[in-house]
């Protein structure tokens, strides 16, 4: 296999979670022997950095809070100064199962970016009402943009191999939803291949995905606004993103 | 118009500029910000002490009303003064993620090294940290 357990680096974006941290951190280590584990606290208010440091994590802890944007480039740039080819991001919540990162790391060698899809036949874990719409109408959107059918594109379970860490670590967007849409966007418009690997998802340790039509229905605005700006901008290739950073 | 009236545009163009001048000489200000605030002075002065210019303005453009050619051009200043000021607001934000990022990464090595220190001060081989 070309993809390594030890050349990959988990990215575990935490906000307050001390409750979960240590538990997925472990859990990792358990599963997938010999990687490491970066947790970026991203400006938590509780103990979430001390309960990453017990469970064995490295963590970088943000000043403020950046966003999931923010916290993966600190991840993507770790990786790079550190020697790390590809970096996988697993929800500090508990809701990706570290198990999955070996079916993403298989799927590496024929593919820039692997992202861990729920919807697609493996796992428990459901959405209803105009939240599937807004995911479906993304999925179809953003399918089209990546050559490559995607069924879950805000998925944050995502694993980026050297080329697409190389153009991530200085064009990882920090807006709303940045993190999801316009990273697609991004990777796909640099010509990095993007492919699909199914995964179970679990349902998160604190708190539930909210259903609630209202707020389901600004997330659909506020993704399609995303969607429109991620495509408005000018395209970076690949060749900017070598360009080593300052 | 009355002369009061006319002194009184003319005192307010000025009080303007200066203003601006002195906050740019004090360096409060830099001048990529003044820039409009100094255009809009201008445009007060010269139509404060020469009236006719702005009824000749206005009629150029073909505004019946000479004052609503002052209304466009105020609204018009200020709209470009708060679009320049979002637009420097996302630079700085850019930066200022960039800096907490560096501190971020920065606060690990200096973690990093420091580990290394005690190790050697502990008296033993300085053992190569993994990462």
């Amino acid at each position: 296999m070309v993809s390594s357990v030890e050349k990959t680096l988990v990215v575990m974006p935490a906000f307050n979670e001390q409750e979960s941290v240590r538990a997925v951190v472990r859990e990792v280590f358990e599963k997938l022997p010999g990687i490491t584990c970066l947790v970026v606290n991203d400006g938590s208010s509780d103990e979430t950095s001390r309960e990453a440091r017990a469970g064995g994590a490295l963590v970088a802890n943000l000043p403020f809070n950046l966003g999931v944007g923010g916290a993966m480039r600190v991840g993507f740039r770790y990786a790079i100064e550190n020697g790390f080819d590809n970096v996988v991001q697993i929800d500090a919540d508990g809701q990706h199962d570290p198990a999955g990162v070996l079916a993403l790391l298989a799927r590496l060698d024929t593919a820039d970016m692997v992202l861990g899809a729920r919807f697609d036949g493996e796992g428990d874990y459901s959405v209803r009402g105009p939240r599937r719409w807004a995911i479906a109408f993304l999925s179809r959107f953003l399918s089209r943009t990546a050559r490559t059918r995607l069924t879950d594109t805000t998925s944050g379970f995502r694993l980026s191999g050297p080329r697409a860490v190389r153009l991530f670590a200085e064009h990882y967007p920090a807006e709303y939803l940045g993190d999801t849409i316009e990273s697609l966007v991004i990777a796909a418009r640099a010509k990095c291949v993007i492919a699909q690997v199914p995964v179970a998802m679990r349902v998160r340790a604190g708190g539930r995905p909210s259903h609630h039509p209202v707020k389901a229905a600004v997330y659909l605005a506020r993704a399609v606004l995303a969607l429109f700006f991620a495509l408005m901008r000018p395209p970076v290739s690949l060749q900017d993103a070598i360009v080593a950073p300052a | 118009m009355t002369a009061a009236s006319y002194i009184f545009g003319v005192l307010s163009a000025l009080l303007t500029l200066v203003v601006v001048i002195e906050m740019l000489r004090r360096r409060r200000l830099r001048e990529r910000h003044a820039i409009w605030w100094l255009i809009a002075g201008t445009l007060a002065l010269v139509v404060g002490v020469f009236p006719n210019t702005l009824v000749w303005a206005a009629g150029i453009v073909g505004i019946a009303i000479p004052l609503n050619l002052v209304f466009f051009v105020s609204v018009a200043v200020l709209f470009f003064v708060c679009i320049q000021h979002s637009a420097e607001l996302t630079v700085l934000e850019a930066k200022t993620r960039t800096l907490a990022e560096t501190s971020a990464l920065l606060e690990m090595r200096i973690g990093v090294l420091e580990a290394r220190i005690r190790e050697s001060e502990k008296g033993h081989s300085p053992g190569s940290e993994a990462h």
